[in-house]
């Protein structure tokens, strides 16, 4: 059967891991490459790289982390943050990424999506979400509208109907961030990830709010998302990536634990 | 010297990544005469199994292949080289390799997500030298929309399930072919890799 997957979310910014809250107010842990080699020896399934560098001219960085990451590191890892055209799809997927995830600049040209997954496959292109509660109206159906530029500018975009156009362009995957509960440790946005994975039939992650397994339990059985990403319930050691497979494992839910 | 075969689908560098990490010399090539010498030859790929023939004919790859392959050098199909090497697959009607006998199927959609992406088990019908020293529970690493579907039932060397029971890994005689990606599975994808290495063709 398959597995639930983990996945360990790094906000890298200049080469350094940081953690913020709803989006803001980073602060720096730690080195993305040691963190991301101790979270593989735990047998987290797979790694998320944000890169969050201000300035442009430090972009570079990321590329220089991916590629000390695939050549230590032997598990899918994606990259997203910053990226606006092909050509940094292609810098970061011969770095050695396996997944490039694309987030404002699809929003702003879709075609990025279409032309991503035609040239490097659907299966390497991820769509990232930025979500937000909004009140129900005729263009916000769900009640869920798509923000851009970190979470800071909302679309008038239904986050339903941006999934599966996504899905239509090519995307092969759909990682779903709610900035509501982003950074808050109080579970994940269940209503929003359950309307998503009802609506495509590719692969959802859900994202944002996790604090303890409990969280994902809730979020695999009742939101039905195929994967779950986590941050700062690992990256402060409150627990391992193996304390939480083996919650789940007890709770009935498929996870792969390292033999 | 192994060598992997370069037919420009998808990025080959992750299987050169983890060779160098088990010291193990290879060549990215699509040059005949480095595939024809090669110690072995590993067959990988991502993408469409159309676009994939299209350059493997037109690169003259097609009789180089074969040759290689009926010389008894190991040979190791992943992901999309694994359905490559069939007759034929369901994704745009591709007239394929044919050095195992069957065919690529997509998965039916409906109650399953498309592709199937994540960590999966094996049953392992029949002992291979890949599979040396790896738990039988193992999970591996898949990301595929389409599955081979091999004509002989001996061709199958194990089975995953994902709605349906498909073949994850096939092979015949010195051809082993893993439908999952052993480069991105962890350290058990590294031994598998590695057994690959020490295999001489023979079961």
């Amino acid at each position: 059967m398959l597995s639930k997957r983990i996945i360990i979310c790094l906000d890298v910014r200049e080469g350094k891991t940081t953690k913020g809250v709803k989006f803001e107010g980073n602060i720096e842990i730690g080195n993305p490459v040691s963190m991301a080699r101790e979270y593989y020896e735990q047998g987290v399934d797979e790694l998320v790289f944000y890169d969050i560098t201000a300035s442009s001219d430090k972009r570079n960085i990321i590329i220089e982390v991916v590629d000390a990451v695939a050549k230590n590191i032997f598990i899918p890892f994606a990259v997203g943050g910053g990226i606006r055209t092909l050509d940094d799809m292609y810098a970061v997927l011969s770095a050695g990424a396996e997944k490039i995830s694309v987030n404002t600049a699809a929003v702003v040209t879709p075609d990025l999506i279409s032309e991503g997954a035609k040239i490097f496959g659907s299966q390497c292109v991820v769509l990232g979400m930025d979500a937000k509660k909004a009140p129900k109206t005729s263009a916000i159906p769900s009640g869920y509208e798509v923000y851009i530029n970190g979470g800071r500018t909302p679309m008038g975009i239904d986050a339903v109907r941006w999934a599966r156009e996504a899905q239509n362009l090519g995307a092969g995957e759909i990682c779903l961030n709610s900035i509501d509960a982003d950074g808050t440790n109080e579970g994940y946005e269940l209503i929003i990830t359950e309307k998503i994975s009802q609506a495509v039939t590719i692969p959802v992650i859900a994202s944002g709010g996790a604090g303890k397994p409990e969280h994902l339990k809730d979020v695999f059985m009742q939101a039905h998302a195929d994967a779950a990403l986590i941050a700062s319930m690992v990256h402060y050691k409150q627990y391992t990536v193996g304390e939480i497979k083996s919650y789940l494992a007890h709770e009935g839910i498929p996870v792969r634990e390292l033999i | 010297m192994l060598a992997i075969i370069d037919y420009k689908a998808g990025n080959l560098t992750s299987v050169k990544r983890a060779l160098a990490h088990l010291d193990i010399l290879c060549a990215i090539t699509d040059k005949p005469e480095t595939i024809l010498s090669a110690e072995r030859v590993i067959f990988p790929g991502v993408g469409a199994a159309g676009k994939a023939m299209e350059v493997i004919n037109s690169h003259g790859l097609f009789h180089v292949i074969h040759e290689v392959v009926s010389r008894g050098t190991p040979f190791l199909g992943i992901c999309l080289g694994t359905q490559i090497i069939l007759e034929r697959s369901e994704e745009d009607t591709a007239t394929c390799l044919g050095i195992i006998s069957g065919m690529a199927r997509r998965f039916a959609g409906g109650e399953i997500k498309i592709p199937h992406m994540g960590w999966n088990t094996l049953s392992v019908r029949r002992p291979h030298s890949i599979l040396k020293g790896i738990d039988p529970r193992t999970q591996f690493y898949f990301v595929h929309s389409y599955y081979p579907v091999p004509l002989n039932q001996e061709d199958i060397i194990a089975t995953t399930d994902y709605n349906v029971s498909f073949a994850s890994i096939i092979g015949h005689q010195n051809v082993v072919a893993t439908q999952f990606h052993p480069e991105k599975s962890g350290q058990v994808g590294l031994r598998l890799l590695k057994n690959f290495c020490e295999w001489d063709g023979v079961l």
